[in-house]
Parts: C-alpha cells; structure tokens; sequence
C-alpha cells in the first residue's frame, strides 16, 4: 500500500511539473507568426519559435545538413541578414573570419523569433524532397554497392552532372536519431525518373550502415535535392579528374552527359584504389571510353596483391598523375573524395602548374 | 539579536563558507565534468559559471521547498533522489523557456549554458548536501548561492589559469585534462587554508 502512495505522489509531482512545463510553453514560447523574406523578393510566413532550418523545411525549402539540425555539421549556412540575433557560440566553431563578418549562420541555430530576411543560394528553390522506392542494389566491390532509387513523387527530376542529394536515413535498431547524408548522383541526368547512388560502406557510419544492412529493394526512403555547384565547366580545357572510391559517383554522371552530348574534350580520369578489389566499375568505364574519343580511364592501384596479375599503374594516384604530366598549367582538374586525398591532389595539381581557381572539388565531409 | 536576524546572520556565514572552506568544487570534487571542459577561456566560463549560481539557488531553494513540505510529511524522505532531480530539470526548462522569451540577451549568455546544468551533478549534490547538513530555508538560501559563487571562482581561476597555460611548455602526457586536474588539485590544497577562518 505504502509503495503504491509514495509511486502515485511521485509521478503526481511529475506530472504537475510536466503540466506546468506544457501550459509555459503554449503561453511563453509563444511567438506567433513570423515573416521570413528569402533574398529579398519571395516572402512566407512561418510559426515562430522553431529553428530557421525546420521552419523553411515546413515550407519545403530545403537547406543542406547533414546533422539534421543538432549544430553538429556545420553545413546549413545561411546569410541571415536581419532580425536573427548575435551570432552563437555554438556557431562559431563553423566560421571562417569573412562569414563571422558577413552575417553567415548555422540555420538550425537560428531561431525564429521575429521577422527575418535571409539570402540562399537560387538553386536551393529547386530543391525538392522525393519519395523514392529502392529497385536495385548491385555489389560493386566488397564494401561499395550502387543504388537504384525510382521517383514516385514527384516522378521527375531535373539535375545536373556532379550534383548530389541527401538521404533521410531513418531511425533504425543501433541509431537512435534520424540524419541527412549526402550522396553524389551517379546516373545518367536524362534519365530522369531514377538516381543511381554509390555508396562505400564506412565502418560504424550511421546512414550507409543503415543501407548495407536494413535497406532492401523495394523499400520506400525519401530524398531530397538536388544540391551542389560541383560540374564541369563549359569551356574546352582538357581535363583531369582523380578519385577514388565512392568519389566516382559524380564522374559516372558527369560522363553520360559527356556522352550525350557528344563531347570532344580530352579527360584523362584516374581512379584510385589500395588493392585490385577496389576496382570497379571497368566495364562501364570501357563503354565510356569507347564512345568518347578523348577519354582515358586509367585505374592506379596502390598495393597490388601477389599474383592478381596486375599490369596497370601502380602507387599512389597523385604519383601516376605526376608520371604522366610534366606541366598543367592549361588544364582543368576536377577531384572527388576524401579530404586527405583531395589535398594532396590539390598540392600536386598546383606543383605542376594548375592555376588553383582551374581546381573544381567536391569534398566528403 | 532576534531570531530572524540570527537566521540571516547564520545564512551569511554558511554562504562564506560554502564558497572558500566547503567550496563545493575543491572539496567535494563534484561538477568536475564542465570544470574540466568549459574552463578554456574566462568568458565561457563566466558565462557558465553564472548560470551555475542562478540555477544553484533557485533549485536548493526550490528542493528545500519540496523535502520538507512533501516528503517529509508524507514519510517519503529516500525519493528526494528522484524529486530532486525532476524539479532541477523542470525548472531549468521553464527559466531556458523564460529568458529566451524575454530577455534574447541573456539567453545569448546563459541560454545555451542552461541545458548543460540539468546534469551537473553538483546542483543536485548541494541539494543533497542541504538536507544532510539540516540547513533551515534562509541558510539554505545561502548555501546554495555561496555554493554557486564558489564553483563560479572556482572555474574563473581555473580558466584563467589555462589561459596562460597556453603559452606553457607541458609534457604532452598532461596536455589537456591531466593538467587540469593537477592545476585543480593545488587549487584545493590553496583552499584549505581557509579551513577555520570561519570557526
């Protein structure tokens, strides 16, 4: 009986806790509505008090984040140009020095309190969230699959060679949170009623855990983009483009286009990987090179197993860059992959001469 | 003297000591997780210093409230654990729900520090602390702000400390948190010099 009273007078006190906390927050955190101008011309109005990043998903403008909101990524930036309050402490790990100066803001830090005016990216109105069922996934190597997505709405696309796009990874046993990935297209962009990802396995990593061991064809997911300014140029410079793993995403994209579009520019593209299970891919990239007359595919494998009969090129892939040029000083490179081999790309590109702003990448982050 | 103005007397001795010779931080170690963490520079750590002896006060008070007109009629005194605990985290939410309504200028100070709080087992320790030591309310008030203002010392001279400690040639086995807890240390030892002062 005495257990059952002092249980009872406990969760009372907690519940009239909670009731004084939900009552406060209907009548203090109460903001009313809010106005949001987006680059000066296009206005909303949103329920204040949420974050800037979730208000604008509510009206489905779509800012990339890869933390889904936790200030954890650093890649929801927005200029907020009025009305969002001094910068945060919790922002200004982000920061370089001119966007501390030049009203940039981690929109999920922003709060919505008062009227803003705010300035994205034009892309970003494009940006539109996809519901997507999963028809294909194909073993590419032993730790990279690719990924077939139908759009069933809406049931097209429009993107260009080299963008991305997030995947909502849900809440699955071993993750407890939902979050945003971003994975590179790695289909042909007149296919409009599909996107092909690839994607590399990462030990422990939340969302591609999710899909080498929960996603199965025939699963629904939804995806949201396209996002990202990582294409080719439109001019005729010849062209290198080095990555390795998953980082060929954006070039088997960037090569249909190339294909379609009947393309004349010389690229030499080099493809990096540790051992000769790395590769992958090699037919594909045959089709492509017989089909463009001035693309070279050449795959570099740093460590070759004893007996695999590897005759290609070996090392690193920034030294078969060095092997085969002496200078780049007319050239464009594009890069796509890890931080470290992106940087030490970049160092490479400029030594033989590359100016650094011929230099397109796109970084994982 | 009357009987109040003992009370208040008996208060301002008890928030002196909490914050040199019982200083909650150097001498029962308690709250050491944002000691160690936030104390890299004098402003954060003013900044979290600050909300400490806010929510200090406000809680013990609150707790004090709580413990002797609930539990102890109710002969319930062993769930002060978990009732402690409950009305430290609700009002961290309410006075987070406040300030950020009212004054954008001291949640940009305090606001994100707040939330941190609800976990530092120090709030709930001098909440426990109030009960053992039997305080009455008007001392209990004291002892939870001198507590307060003694972690807020506490981690603006460690801070501080730190801050030079960056141009300090350390061993790199005690770079970082190693250092800290020696600094720390000697920090307590210092304190106990005030042991007496006040009887």
């Amino acid at each position: 009986m005495n257990i059952l009273i002092s249980v009872l007078i406990v969760s009372g006190i907690s519940a009239g806790l909670a009731l004084i906390l939900v009552v406060a927050e209907r009548f203090i955190a109460n903001y009313g509505s809010c106005k949001i101008t987006l680059n000066g011309k296009r206005e909303i109005t949103v329920q204040g008090g949420k974050p800037l990043l979730s208000s604008l998903r509510e009206e489905k403008i779509f800012i990339p984040s890869a933390c889904g909101g936790r200030g954890t990524c650093g890649v929801c930036k927005v200029k907020v140009l009025d009305g969002g309050g001094p910068i945060l402490p919790t922002e200004t790990p982000f920061m370089s020095k001119e966007e501390l100066t030049g009203n940039v803001r981690l929109s999920c830090q922003v709060k919505v309190r008062n009227d803003l005016s705010i300035e994205i990216p034009e892309e970003l109105f494009n940006v539109r969230e996809f519901a997507t069922r999963c028809v294909k996934i194909e073993e590419l190597t032993y730790d990279m699959r690719r990924f077939r997505f139908e759009l069933t709405e809406p049931k097209t696309i429009d993107f260009v060679a080299g963008q991305y796009m997030q995947i909502l990874c849900p809440r699955y046993k071993g993750s407890g949170e939902e979050v945003y990935r971003a994975y590179s297209i790695a289909s042909d962009p007149t296919d409009k009623g599909v996107v092909e990802m690839i994607i590399r396995k990462v030990p422990n990593g939340i969302c591609t855990t999710w899909c080498f061991e929960h996603l199965k064809e025939g699963d629904t997911l939804s995806l949201s983009g396209p996002y990202g300014d990582f294409r080719l140029t439109e001019t005729e410079a010849p062209m290198v483009f080095v990555t390795g793993g998953s980082g060929m995403a954006p070039f088997v994209s960037i090569l249909h286009t190339m294909q379609n579009t009947g393309s004349n520019r010389q690229a030499v593209y080099f493809y990096g990987g540790n051992t000769t299970r790395d590769l992958c891919l090699a037919e594909q990239m045959k089709g492509f090179g017989a089909a463009l007359p001035n693309f070279t595919f050449l795959p570099v494998v740093s460590r070759p197993e004893e007996g695999s009969g590897w005759t290609g090129e070996t090392g690193l892939v920034t030294e078969a860059v060095k092997r085969r040029y002496k200078e780049l000083s007319g050239h464009e490179g594009y890069l796509c992959g890890s931080p470290g081999m992106i940087d030490a790309a970049i160092k490479v590109f400029i030594e033989l001469g590359m100016p650094q702003d011929k230099i397109y990448y796109d970084k994982f982050a | 003297m009357n009987s109040v103005g003992h009370e208040v007397w008996l208060a301002v001795v008890t928030c002196f000591a909490a914050v040199f010779t019982q200083n909650i931080l150097l001498t029962t170690f308690l709250g050491m997780c944002p000691f160690t963490s936030v104390s890299r520079e004098v402003k954060t750590a003013a900044g979290l210093g600050a909300a400490v002896v806010f929510v200090m006060t406000f809680t013990t008070a609150l707790n004090w409230l709580a413990y002797y007109y609930v539990l102890v009629p109710l002969e319930l005194e062993f769930f002060r654990f978990v009732l402690f605990i409950i009305i430290i985290a609700a009002f961290v939410q309410f006075v987070e729900m406040v300030i950020d309504r009212y004054s954008p200028k001291l949640y940009q100070s305090l606001g994100i520090f707040l939330p941190l709080i609800t976990v530092n087992c120090a709030i709930l320790g001098a909440s426990l602390f109030m009960v053992i030591r039997e305080y009455r309310f008007i001392e209990t008030i004291g002892y939870g702000f001198g507590s307060g203002v003694g972690w807020l010392l506490a981690i603006l001279a460690m801070a501080g400390i730190r801050q030079r400690l960056c141009e300090a040639r350390i061993p790199m086995g005690l770079q970082g948190p190693g250092i800290t807890l020696i600094i720390a240390g000697l920090m307590a030892l210092a304190f106990v010099g005030f042991t007496g002062v006040l009887g």
